[in-house]
């Protein structure tokens, strides 16, 4: 076969040229510098998740010695412990931030193994100790800037109906959804919220549909747990609804419908990592926080959203923030009748029983499964 | 190579026809079939320039960066290759059905369920020797992955179902079927936040090939190419697949079984896949869940067509194609560019490859001594 022939010298020839070329250095990092990397797993203009991190490594550009490499559109395979290891070889990173929550495990470990030198940073909470030393998680306790968002819904809506479109009904996004309804609930102990899972992170078709249908049902304010609220904020919008936002402040896509959102406060966090890391402090493995710390803040109301309403998320926010106010109060029951917070128990952020939820509160009209 | 199978009439003669490939006869030389798509690849390459340009990066810098982070060290092409292995197998699931003249776009869904049937053996087999854990997942994938594309293959032959659509469908299935499974019966209880399958054990993880970082799916999709390629050339089966996809009826009035050779040719497509599958558990995740549905088996489609879904040119497409991956996050890293800028770059490579194949069989330079 002559093209076997062919096509195999050919092979052989560039392999063989290319090589050669292997030979030439790459740029090396500077040693005075410090190469932070973050890796999103979409785009870093996505009005949600990504744009998050993206705007906390934003916050990084302005130290001294400290140099920021970002990749986005990363998927959770071997790629990304490709992506973390071209950042450690190409660009001589040594503090890693794999942002998205299936990097952890195993990609992230894999690569911290390798590395043991360097510090791996994620974003989930997911960090045991069996886990390598330098490596670490961190995640914020959203579900506060959610209460607080809920107050206002609650407070606000007309119908007495609030809509939640969700992504997966894991622990996550419950306690989310049930913050947001116990605090809708402190306002009006008679509204409903619908939820609707759509099965995944970014479905943007089935979350218009879902935001459609939910204020096709009479629902009056609508928000969200998915990667990328555009959709939701936007539709929910033009429809005439209100709209509570998540991970970043969406009032840009929606001025008038806007009341108020559960954004991640990475701007402080990141900063607040990188100075640990370049003063030889060590960064916590274990890493979490609300309010209090300033992981996770609310947006500023919009400008429908009433004195009543200001006033008792104020309130709210205050005692959250001082750390004194508990979300997840018995007795709560969940939305078949059964007792899972029973009167007296009080369980405060930490508590692991909340990381396990797999329950919809009282009021919630919708199914985990 | 629709077009190749038409010229058996033609008086170079049977003799000649059962010694070499329709292709290899029909062109003087194979010559054609390196310097097009080399030049196709290298006007894509000027005018992805141009288009960077156009954002004000210097498009030296950019071939710098791009031949660095692809080929320029070894790490640099254990990266190319790692993101080249999967491609080499979902794309066998475009390429192969192609030589019966079917178009099937859902190496992604049989992906998607050879994982699941290998995670699968391997959960039911806990406590067997790791290599027959790893024989077994191997066969549970690419049955299970070869099973469902032999699907969109039956409705096709059986019912007219339009196979592009159907295997496209069938991807939708797919991952409803893992979600469905990975978040309810086969859901790893501890995996609160992420929903997953148990793993399948360290001890049964495939490692890598010696001496390097590459998982051993690339070897398997070497072989897996080459051996779709004597399939296909060098068989009288595939000979017959190629009639049948140049003519049907002419195929059906020779007496060829096209049923069957539809039903083996979309089982053997979808094993390739199910089999990418398979390492991509085994290899790489260690457990199913939907950090799977990465989109290898919609790149393998590109990967196909670019190669003209010949089994061999898939080997050196998947390699550019993976490639184009690993330097694209150099280019977001040195250059500020978007990820959507690689696939501007493999769009345009598409378009010029596919214009390209126009200029086959025009220039006389190539026509040598056999025309």
């Amino acid at each position: 076969m002559n093209f076997d022939k062919i096509s195999r010298r050919h092979v052989l020839q560039g392999t063989a040229a290319v090589a050669l070329g292997s030979a030439l250095p790459l740029r090396p990092a500077a040693a005075a510098e410090t190469t932070v990397g973050f890796i999103y797993v979409g785009s870093r203009d996505d009005y949600g998740y990504n744009q998050a991190h993206a705007a906390g490594a934003a916050a990084l550009k302005g130290m001294p010695g400290v140099k920021v490499v970002e990749e986005e559109k990363v998927p959770e395979t071997d790629a990304v412990e490709k992506t973390m290891e071209s950042m450690i070889n190409l660009d001589g990173a040594t503090l890693l931030f794999p942002t998205s929550f299936g990097y952890f495990n195993p990609h992230m470990i894999k690569m911290a193994q390798k590395y043991p030198k360097l510090r791996f940073e994620h974003c989930g909470g997911l960090w045991t100790d069996k886990d390598p030393k330098n490596a670490g998680s961190y995640f914020g306790y959203i579900d506060e800037a959610q209460h607080v968002s809920g107050v206002v819904a609650g407070h606000m809506t007309k119908t007495g109906k609030l809509g939640f479109v969700a992504a997966k009904p894991i622990p996550q996004v419950l306690r989310n959804i049930n913050a947001f309804t116990l605090g809708a609930k402190l306002a009006n102990p008679k509204v409903t919220l619908q939820v609707i899972f759509t099965g995944d992170w970014s479905m943007p078709v089935k979350e218009a549909e879902a935001t459609n249908a939910l204020i096709d049902q009479g629902v009056d304010v609508v928000t969200c747990h998915v990667d990328g609220p555009k959709t939701v904020v936007e539709n929910a919008a033009r429809r005439g609804a209100m709209v509570g936002g998540y991970h970043v402040n969406q009032a840009v896509l929606a001025p008038q419908a806007y009341l108020t959102g559960a954004e991640w406060n990475w701007e402080v966090l990141y900063p607040r990592f990188v100075k640990m890391f370049t003063s030889g402090e060590t960064i916590p493995n274990f890493y979490r926080g609300g309010l209090k710390e300033q992981l996770v803040k609310v947006s500023p109301y919009g400008p429908m959203v009433s004195e009543a309403a200001r006033k008792q998320a104020d309130e709210v926010k205050a005692g959250l923030t001082s750390g004194d106010y508990v979300i997840f109060k018995g007795p709560v029951a969940d939305n078949k009748g059964k007792t899972v917070i029973a009167a007296g128990v009080s369980r405060g952020q930490t508590d692991a029983e909340l990381e396990k939820m797999d329950y919809l509160v009282d009021g919630v009209i919708g199914a985990t499964s | 190579m629709k077009a190749d199978v038409g010229a058996p009439l033609a008086p170079s003669g049977a003799s000649q026809l059962l010694r070499l490939p329709a292709f290899g006869r029909k062109i003087g030389g194979a010559a054609e079939f390196v310097v097009i798509p080399a030049l196709a690849i290298a006007v894509s390459l000027v005018l992805f320039g141009v288009f960077v340009a156009l954002f004000r990066k210097n498009p030296l810098d950019l071939y710098f960066y791009m031949y660095q982070g692809a080929f320029g060290t070894w790490f640099s092409w254990q990266n190319t290759l790692t993101r080249a292995a999967p491609l080499i197998l979902t794309a066998l699931c475009t390429a192969l059905p192609a030589q019966l003249g079917m178009v099937i776009i859902g190496g992604e869904g049989a992906l998607l369920i050879g994982a699941l049937t290998a995670t699968s053996a391997a959960l039911a087999l806990q406590g067997a020797p790791p290599l027959v854990v790893d024989v077994a997942m191997a066969c549970a994938g690419m049955i299970g992955g070869g099973i469902w594309i032999m699907f969109a293959g039956a409705l096709r032959h059986y019912r007219g179902v339009n196979e592009t659509i159907s295997s496209l469908l069938l991807v939708y299935i797919a991952l409803a079927i893992l979600n469905f499974l990975v978040e309810g019966p086969m859901r790893d209880p501890t995996s609160l936040n992420k929903p997953s399958t148990p793993e399948i054990g360290a001890a049964n993880m495939i490692g890598s090939i010696p001496g390097m970082e590459v998982h051993w799916g690339l070897v398997f999709g070497i072989i897996a190419a080459i051996l779709s390629y004597i399939l296909i050339y060098h068989t009288v089966f595939g000979f017959a697949a190629r009639v049948a996809g140049g003519n049907i009826r002419a195929a059906k009035v020779v007496g060829l079984s096209v049923g069957k050779l539809i039903l083996i040719i979309c089982f053997l497509a979808g094993a390739a896949a199910g089999l990418a599958g398979m390492m991509e558990v085994a290899a790489v995740q260690g457990r199913t869940n939907a950090n799977l549905a990465a989109g290898y088996g919609f790149a393998g489609i590109l990967v196909a067509f670019l190669a003209r879904q010949n089994p061999l040119a898939i080997i050196p497409v998947s390699i550019l194609l993976g490639g184009i991956g690993a330097s694209g996050g150099l280019l977001q890293r040195r250059l500020g560019l978007p990820d959507a800028s690689v696939l501007v770059l493999e769009g345009i490579i598409f378009v010029m490859v596919l214009a390209s194949d126009t200029l086959y069989g025009r220039w006389s330079f190539f026509k040598g001594k056999a025309s």
